[in-house]
């Protein structure tokens, strides 16, 4: 008796969340691969007629949003890797007593609401806001400069609000090298940057892999950043995903185009985890 | 010498960064106190507090701001028991099904937010479920579980196995020691979680944006109200939410400083 229910305890645990992501996880994914092969719109109905010719007009209509969004997510992946490095190295290796203190700062922005942190950047920037308006009265700045509305206000808050996600990773792969390698490599004659180069940044390797993916799914899919800091020009493909679906209603290209979004990301990070030589995507993750 | 000035660089980069991080957040701030006479809210036009006074004039955002806290909690909730339990056997248990739930677990978590929303709306279609509160707490509970389950996972494996078997031998039930001596042992875990969960249903816009039929939560309501103007009240609103999240992680620093 004693030894039935210890054996089924672990099940038990785990059934509810299994049922919820069966059932609110694998599942949605299955219908909504089932909806983007359907025909029809909202007022009669869709109808499962398996229209491959779906992905083919989705991605014909907006390729372009497509490869905006890729090229915004991978140089604001860029831009937050060569911010977020020497951060992570100063915290790690000269933060002393106060390291938890620098990360309670970084952090700080995640007290703030996301869709609020980025219009408060839209303040920021405003044509005549506290930043350029002044410069421009004062003569500094052409009366009609402007960032808002142009790909640099939007890769800027991606680089913004995702920051944090790239040090952190790269921050807590830093802080476990042992000191006494890198004492072990200088005294083996090799120079700052030698032992930089050939000790630490190797070592810090799974950290930025982690940062990078962390990072780039979410900056490449995100819609906020292109709708309250871009302009008609920026617009970003979780743009068209959102208005497909809500706007629309067009439910079998809003699929089509969600599940063209998910297999590219993915394929994107099979291609970066073997360029990386990572055996194993999930493990590294993990990590 | 040149190691020392390179340390100071850095140590003034690193303050940099922090001081770009923050100014958002000071603006924010600011402009709940701009005395603002045209409808745009951009330039500053001198100090007021009405701002403050007037905190609730709006209902239709105060509304959004209940639903969006009432949904928090209520999805705090169901996601810390459902994920602390999964946590539980997934650290404890060697059982089948401990490799699909560990890549269930990460896929959720490695889901671009729209993909998962975009699901949940095709989920939703398809079955004609009208969408409101519920589909918003069901969705909110999808992504924070993840978070949960890998926090108290954390904690599991670190705990040591014989104060449990100490209690059983002590004749305590299944029952007993989970509450008298596992529950407490992982208590901080799960207190972490459950932190975790609340701020990203809180926080959340992308997810909700799918599937909230009519219901507004606060990010939607922002959202909506961007290309029109946004009022000082949510900037009020956001300095409140900072302001009571900053002190609860310090007293929280400070009270684990303390038992340490």
């Amino acid at each position: 008796m004693r030894r039935v229910r210890t054996a089924a305890a672990p099940y038990l645990l785990a059934l509810p969340a299994w049922i919820w992501f069966g059932v609110f996880f694998v599942v949605p994914i299955a219908a909504m691969a089932s909806v983007s092969l359907t025909t029809g719109n909202l007022l009669e109905g869709f109808q499962q007629t398996f229209s491959f010719s779906n992905y083919a007009d989705a991605i014909g209509q907006y390729h372009t949003q497509m490869i905006r969004s890729l090229v915004y997510g991978g140089v604001a992946t860029v831009i937050m890797l060569l911010l977020a490095y020497p951060m992570a190295y100063w915290i790690a290796f000269k933060g002393g007593r106060r390291k938890s203190m620098y990360l309670f700062l970084l952090l700080l922005p995640f007290f703030v609401s996301f869709v609020l942190r980025t219009i408060s950047w839209g303040f920021l920037l405003a044509d005549d806001g506290i930043l350029f308006g002044p410069l421009k009265s004062a003569g500094l700045l052409p009366a009609d400069f402007h960032v808002l509305a142009t790909e640099f206000a939007v890769i800027g808050g991606l680089v913004y609000n995702f920051l944090p996600f790239m040090v952190l990773p790269i921050y807590v792969a830093l802080e476990r090298v042992d000191p006494r390698v890198i004492e072990a490599a200088y005294d083996l004659y090799a120079s700052r940057w030698a032992a930089f180069r050939r000790v630490v940044l190797p070592l810090s390797l799974p950290g930025v892999f982690a940062g990078v993916l962390m990072t780039f799914v979410p900056a490449t899919a995100d819609p906020v950043n292109a709708r309250v800091l871009g302009g008609t020009g920026n617009t970003m493909i979780g743009n068209i995903i959102q208005t497909e679906y809500l706007t629309n209603n067009d439910y079998p290209t809003a699929s089509a185009l969600s599940f063209t979004l998910m297999a590219v990301l993915l394929v994107g990070i099979f291609v970066y985890a073997r360029s990386l030589g990572t055996e194993n995507v999930l493990e590294a993750a993990a990590r | 010498m040149r190691g020392k000035l390179g340390d100071r660089l850095l140590h003034g980069y690193t303050w940099l960064i922090i001081a770009w991080l923050t100014a958002p957040i000071l603006v924010m701030i600011m402009f709940g106190f701009n005395d603002k006479q045209s409808k745009s809210n951009t330039s500053w036009q001198g100090f007021t507090l009405r701002w403050y006074g007037e905190l609730f004039a709006d209902g239709s955002l105060t509304e959004a701001l209940v639903s969006s806290l009432q949904i928090a909690v209520i999805s705090t909730v169901l996601t810390t028991v459902v994920g602390t339990a999964l946590g539980l056997a997934l650290g404890r248990h060697r059982f089948r099904g401990r490799g699909v739930s560990n890549f269930l677990v990460f896929a959720a978590i490695s889901t671009p937010e729209l993909v998962m929303g975009a699901s949940l709306l095709s989920l939703f279609v398809s079955g004609n479920t009208p969408r409101g509160t519920l589909t918003i707490t069901i969705a909110h509970v999808l992504f924070s579980l993840s978070f949960v389950v890998v926090t108290v996972r954390a904690r599991v494996v670190g705990l040591d196995p014989s104060m449990e078997e100490a209690a059983r031998d002590l004749g305590a039930g299944p029952w007993t020691t989970f509450r008298l001596v596992t529950l407490p042992a992982i208590m901080p875990g799960v207190l972490a979680g459950a932190l975790l969960a609340f701020a990203l249903s809180v926080d959340d816009y992308v997810v909700t944006s799918f599937v909230n039929g009519s219901t507004l939560t606060f990010p939607l309501w922002i959202m909506g109200a961007v290309k029109v103007g946004i009022p000082p009240q949510v900037n009020v609103m956001g300095t409140l939410i900072f302001g009571i999240g900053v002190a609860i992680a310090i007293a929280n620093a400070i009270a684990s400083r303390r038992r340490a």
